[in-house]
């Protein structure tokens, strides 16, 4: 059993016109016991920045704790707010410190960078970019989500429609995979507004 | 850094509130000679004596204007070798930054970071503080900025300043001359002219060092030859 399987994640995101969505399962659990089923995996950095951490939730929980505290000291020493680009590397540097003893981690970062242009990437959990210009995923359904992804997938989506096309890339996959499920957490980011939206899937 | 028999710091206050070595310190800069920068509409020029104790000196071999990054240069008056000690901070210090975000660091942060070290050297055991003001020119996406730090750590933005020996005539002269929508062309002239102010003996572009940023964001020190260029216009 890998660590990054003891409690079960499912994350995606994807790139629209002008606009993003990343969305997460919400399912928590204990190997094969579930614990929760309203799991926040997904948070927000700032109003155009948002970070998914897949993998083992403590590890998620005191990253993401960590990542906060940087960015306020950022915002209160620049006076502006991070850069997608600039985020993501300030993420990677911070797993790497932890090379020989890393967070069991894997981050999906997305945000609207510089002319509101839609940025994302993954790393793995000791820092390694990748950077994509269509989709990208993480967790225990990772293999299911590419699939999915690379199927549904189109460019330049309006929001509504890159909506409907993550709800159902990430439901499908995730019912393919026992660790990760019971429901959908959806945000769909464009220049003026943040929309948070709940899925209802298969509740198993 | 000092001692172990000097953990206790060697600045220390005076009855009237004043932390007298820091006042040594600005008097060495004082004594020490001309500079001054100018900030322009569309860029910075800094620029400085060069009076070398002996004709003998290579004066191709003395840099007193030195780069802190590609787009960030610096220039001081006061003791040289303290400078070299903050420049080779404030590099690495910038090196750091980029190591860490992947982009080049704002002009003001290099700026807080290098006055930081200059802050610690006044409240540290067994050290001194720095005997150099520093004047950073740089262009970033906030466009041009022209800081002055002081051995206190103290810094300040400027629109235009000098420092060193002739410091108050330079400041009265620039004050007549500066214009809000100077451009980098007239700014330099202005600054040889300041320069010319309070320098003895013949100006040349042997004996001045000038160093300049703009919208290209690319911080180059004039050649000898440049200078000359630039004198020839003024005259």
């Amino acid at each position: 059993m890998s660590i990054f399987e003891y409690n079960g994640s499912a994350l995606i995101a994807m790139v629209g016109k002008n606009c993003f969505a990343i969305a997460s399962d919400r399912r928590l659990g204990v190997q094969l016991q579930t614990v929760a089923t309203d799991f926040q995996r997904i948070y927000k950095i700032h109003d155009k920045l948002l970070i998914g951490l897949s993998g083992l939730a403590t590890d998620a929980q005191t990253l993401y704790q960590r990542l906060v505290f940087r960015h306020k000291l950022y915002q209160l020493r620049e006076e502006r707010d991070m850069r997608p680009e600039t985020f993501a590397s300030l993420v990677s540097a911070i797993l790497y410190e932890k090379r020989f003893g890393p967070y069991f981690c894997q981050p999906v970062i997305a945000g609207l960078s510089d002319e509101d242009k839609p940025f994302i990437c993954t790393m793995d959990s000791i820092g390694a970019k990748e950077l994509a210009k269509d989709f990208v995923v993480a967790g225990t359904a990772s293999e299911s989500l590419y699939g999915a992804c690379e199927a549904m997938f189109k460019p330049d989506m309006e929001p509504e429609e890159l909506f409907e096309t993550v709800s159902q890339a990430l439901l499908s996959s995730v019912d393919r995979d026992c660790l990760s499920g019971w429901g959908g957490h959806v945000y769909v980011v464009t220049p003026t507004e943040v929309k948070e939206r709940i899925l209802k899937g298969r509740m198993d | 850094m000092g001692d172990s028999q000097y953990s206790f710091s060697l600045t220390t206050f005076s009855p009237s509130g004043k932390l007298v070595q820091i006042e040594h310190a600005l008097t060495a800069v004082g004594s020490g000679q001309t500079s001054l920068g100018i900030k322009a509409a569309n860029g910075v020029v800094i620029a400085t004596e060069k009076k070398l104790p002996s004709i003998l000196v290579d004066e191709a071999s003395v840099r007193k204007i030195q780069l802190l990054t590609p787009n960030i240069g610096v220039v001081y008056s006061g003791m040289g070798p303290d400078f070299r000690v903050l420049v080779r901070k404030s590099r690495k210090q910038a090196e750091q930054y980029h190591r860490l975000y992947k982009e080049p660091i704002p002009v003001t942060q290099l700026v807080r970071e290098t006055a930081a070290v200059m802050q610690e050297f006044t409240q540290s055991g067994g050290v001194r503080p720095f005997g150099v003001s520093l004047l950073v020119a740089g262009f970033d996406d906030k466009g041009p900025q022209l800081y002055q730090v002081d051995p206190s750590g103290s810094y300040f933005s400027w629109k235009a300043s000098a420092m060193g020996k002739n410091v108050s005539n330079a400041k009265t002269f620039l004050e007549k001359r500066y214009t809000e929508d100077m451009e980098l062309d007239d700014a330099v002239h202005t600054a040889i002219l300041t320069l010319k102010e309070g320098f003895e003996g013949q100006i040349s572009g042997k004996n001045i060092e000038i160093g300049i940023i703009g919208t290209d964001k690319k911080f180059r020190v004039l050649s000898p030859a440049e200078i000359d260029d630039y004198l020839g216009e003024v005259e």
